[in-house]
């Protein structure tokens, strides 16, 4: 069906047959006839943020917490490069966006002219595509292209820069259905040699676990259901990353907890002792891997990843899989139902044991300071109010973000935004809102620092506008705690402008932007405090000030250039360990 | 105990294993910004380019092959070929070293200025190599000379010492040998 239409009609257009409810964004000069197409209809609701960067996480929040792609609108020069972070952070964290920035008329691109910048040029290396729109014609076909590329294969953001001239002029409107990307044609399936192979390594295994990824989360909650068929199926024990936390419940049996830097005890060592891993959707990431080296010297690896430049990048593996996680564990249980395999029951037997004897050191204890309230604690009562509720998690970045990691347990996927490969401080309150306006009804908690919270604090306003319930949770300790802990452990304790002087009054923060304020300083007030922000009115977000103690640090924890077997934990590290941990050279690295 | 590797949890130790060069052939959709998109790859993880040439080869398909030469252990290059096939409008690459030894030419052009013996010595050497003359007048030569980079590298050396003024060097072009097409 062709229509004769302008540009800014088509961009409309484009976004309600692409099903897009939501849109984020900022106007502008350059994008003020798409903004006027939007006042005269009520198909795509507009969500004004504060700041295009909280556009971009709003939009984060939106797609993680319901698998569609998040939608931007930002006008040219400063508002698309205050979108960059936020394109950079989908990038690294492979989430469905499309940014629609507003351009200078064609013939002033290469001018100079008044808020004009090279979007495409900067923003080429943070997306995963970008299209400058020249000519009308073309603009529905990219579009829909737009569309398709950022939520197929591997996903991520991508960046259609369209000038105001083209946004004015009339051209004609092709629908979705007939648009094909001619090149672009990830493989989904995985090869069945390859996957017959996997299956046998993991029916021979004695010692195997199961490493997971955020790739699950994206590959759809069907992904989470074959991961947790697997388990059933097999018995093995199963570790997640940060990005893939809730694919597989943390109530279960085989739940080893998060692995990596500030993973547990039991996760890291049954990595580093396996014979078989098996990686699902995951990139062997630095924070993974710690040391790689030594990173688990004896085991087979089988790497199930949608993207091949992903396969033998930071770790060789031994049976690579290409293909999108869902179609390749649907194959894979199938696989093994077929040939009968079973599982090494007496070696598991004694795997298991082993982990239990990990499992024992109790890795994530934590010693009671004084009468402050632990940041540990805190949130270990955050889940067990929230437990039962339709809750869903965001974070900032730091060390509110691992203990939320630790101590917070996910049960489902698509329950927990956090900032994981560009590790964003400013993420949790707009992704929250992207969060909230998906989910109305649900509890969506922002848990912050106060260090992070301030970098995107301005989005209260947005949360205040639209009447939505956000709770920020703020470990308050007054530090840049994760900055001031490795100052203490690598820079011998000098610590540099992490301190953060003159804090806002969080409760009088809130009330200035129209929203509620909570303040926490005991143990004993905090389950109380905790309810109040549950209970608060439901169209008005609240600002929690959880005062923590303040020089709390995050264990366990890899030290730098180490390997997954030598942690340090929080109860056993004294300052002689934390001097022997890293070696002289290592201080001036990160 | 040594400190073998500085205390990071990135991994700092250089690859040491031997760097190979290989030509790669990619084929793309002739899009404005592809050159930049391949070469900002290149930069934005650490490549190397050692020669690079494009132009559009099917036009009514509006496609374009890239030509480029690039240097890196085993395991990088596998990498930069994955990489660029993660570009959305890159259609196909193929490493034309490890699918046998390809044909590579490049083409040159050279200035030689002089007079008396080193200018007949520059135009008796350009005949054994085969290269041919484009301009000329009674102080200097413009020799076109097409061949492999070895050859071309070995005159621009001998014509150092007989007056050489200036080289301009296409880069090299690439295609694998047989029956096949890419």
């Amino acid at each position: 069906m062709a229509l004769n239409m302008s540009g800014a009609e088509m961009v409309i257009k484009a976004l309600a047959d692409q099903g897009v409810e939501y849109l984020f964004g900022y106007p502008g000069g350059a994008v003020l006839p798409i903004y006027d197409e939007l006042f005269q209809q009520e198909k795509v609701k507009h969500v004004l943020v504060r700041q295009e960067g909280g556009a971009v996480h709003a939009a984060e929040g939106y797609a993680r917490s319901t698998g569609k792609v998040g939608v931007v609108l930002v006008t040219s020069g400063p508002g698309a490069t205050n979108a960059v972070t936020g394109l950079t952070d989908a990038l690294m964290d492979s989430i469905p966006v499309v940014c629609l920035t507003g351009q200078v008329p064609t013939h002033l691109i290469g001018n100079d002219a008044f808020q004009e910048c090279d979007t495409v040029g900067i923003t080429r290396p943070c997306t995963k595509h970008n299209w400058l729109v020249k000519n009308v014609d073309d603009l529905a076909r990219v579009l829909h292209e737009a569309f398709y590329v950022a939520r197929s294969g591997r996903p991520g953001p991508v960046v259609v820069d369209i000038p105001k001239d083209v946004q004015f002029a009339v051209g004609t409107y092709t629908g979705p259905k007939d648009v094909k990307h001619k090149t672009y044609q990830p493989r989904l399936k995985g090869d069945a040699k390859a996957i017959a192979h996997a299956v046998d390594l993991m029916a021979h295994a004695k010692k195997p676990v199961l490493y997971t990824g955020g790739g699950v989360i994206n590959s759809g909650p069907k992904a989470s259901q074959l991961l947790r068929e697997l388990v059933r199926l097999t018995g093995f024990p199963i570790t997640s990353t940060l990005m893939g936390l809730g694919a597989f419940p943390a109530s279960g049996r085989e739940w080893l907890g998060m692995l990596g830097m500030h993973g547990t005890y039991e996760a890291n060592l049954a990595m580093h002792d396996c014979d078989v891993m098996v990686c699902i959707g995951a990139r062997f990431d630095d924070r993974i891997t710690g040391r790689v080296d030594q990173f688990s010297p004896r085991s087979k690896k089988i790497h199930i990843d949608i993207d091949p430049s992903s396969i033998n990048k930071n770790v060789k593996v031994d049976v690579p899989i290409v293909g999108d996680v869902g179609y390749v564990l649907e194959e894979l249980i199938r696989t093994w139902k077929a040939k009968a395999a079973t599982v090494d029951k007496t070696a598991l037997k004694t795997w298991w044991a082993q982990i239990e004897k990990w499992r024992a050191k109790k890795c994530l204890s934590y010693k009671q300071v004084g009468d402050a309230i632990m940041p540990q604690y805190a949130i270990q009562r955050l889940y067990e109010l929230t437990k039962d509720r339709d809750t869903y998690i965001t974070t900032e970045v730091g060390q509110h973000q691992m203990w939320a990691a630790q101590f917070y347990r996910f049960e489902e996927p698509n329950r927990w935004m956090t900032s994981g490969g560009l590790g964003t401080m400013g993420y949790g309150l707009p992704a929250a809102i992207g969060v909230q306006m998906a989910h109305p009804k649900s509890t969506v908690i922002d848990i912050a620092g106060d260090a992070s919270i301030l970098m995107n604090i301005q989005e209260m306003s947005t949360a205040v506008q639209f009447r939505l319930p956000v709770k920020v949770f703020i470990l308050n300790n007054q530090y840049m705690g994760m900055v001031r802990q490795w100052q203490q452990l690598l820079h011998g304790n000098r610590i540099s402008e992490s301190y953060t002087a003159a804090l806002p009054d969080f409760v009088k923060l809130a009330e200035a932007y129209g929203g509620i304020g909570i303040r926490c300083e005991k143990p004993d007030e905090l389950d109380d405090a905790i309810m109040a922000m549950l209970k608060a009115p439901a169209d008005k977000p609240v600002i929690f000030d959880c005062r923590v103690a303040a020089l709390a640090n995050c264990f366990p924890m890899i030290p730098s250039g180490k390997a997954h077997h030598e942690m340090l934990l929080g109860e056993e590290v004294t300052d002689e360990d934390i001097d022997k941990a890293i070696g002289k050279e290592g201080k001036v690295l990160v | 105990m040594p400190n073998t590797q500085p205390g990071s949890a990135y991994f700092l130790d250089e690859r040491k294993e031997a760097s190979e060069a290989h030509t790669l052939s990619i084929l793309v959709d002739n899009e404005p910004g592809v050159l930049a998109r391949i070469a900002g790859l290149f930069s934005g993880r650490g490549y190397n380019i050692e020669s690079l040439t494009v132009s559009e080869t099917e036009h009514e398909k509006h496609l374009s092959r890239f030509t480029i030469v690039t240097t890196g252990t085993p395991m990088v290059l596998a990498q930069i070929k994955s990489q660029l096939e993660r570009l959305v409008n890159v259609h196909r690459v193929v490493d034309l070293t490890v699918a046998g030894d390809p044909l590579e030419r490049e083409l040159a052009l050279v200035k030689v200025a002089g007079k008396g013996e080193k200018r007949i010595e520059a135009l008796r050497l350009a005949e054994i190599f085969r290269a041919s003359v484009i301009d000329a007048s009674t102080e200097h030569f413009v020799f076109e000379i097409t061949g492999r980079i070895s050859k071309i590298e070995q005159f621009i050396a001998i014509m150092r010492e007989l007056g050489l003024l200036e080289v301009s060097r296409t880069g090299i072009a690439a295609i694998a040998r047989g029956p096949k097409g890419m």
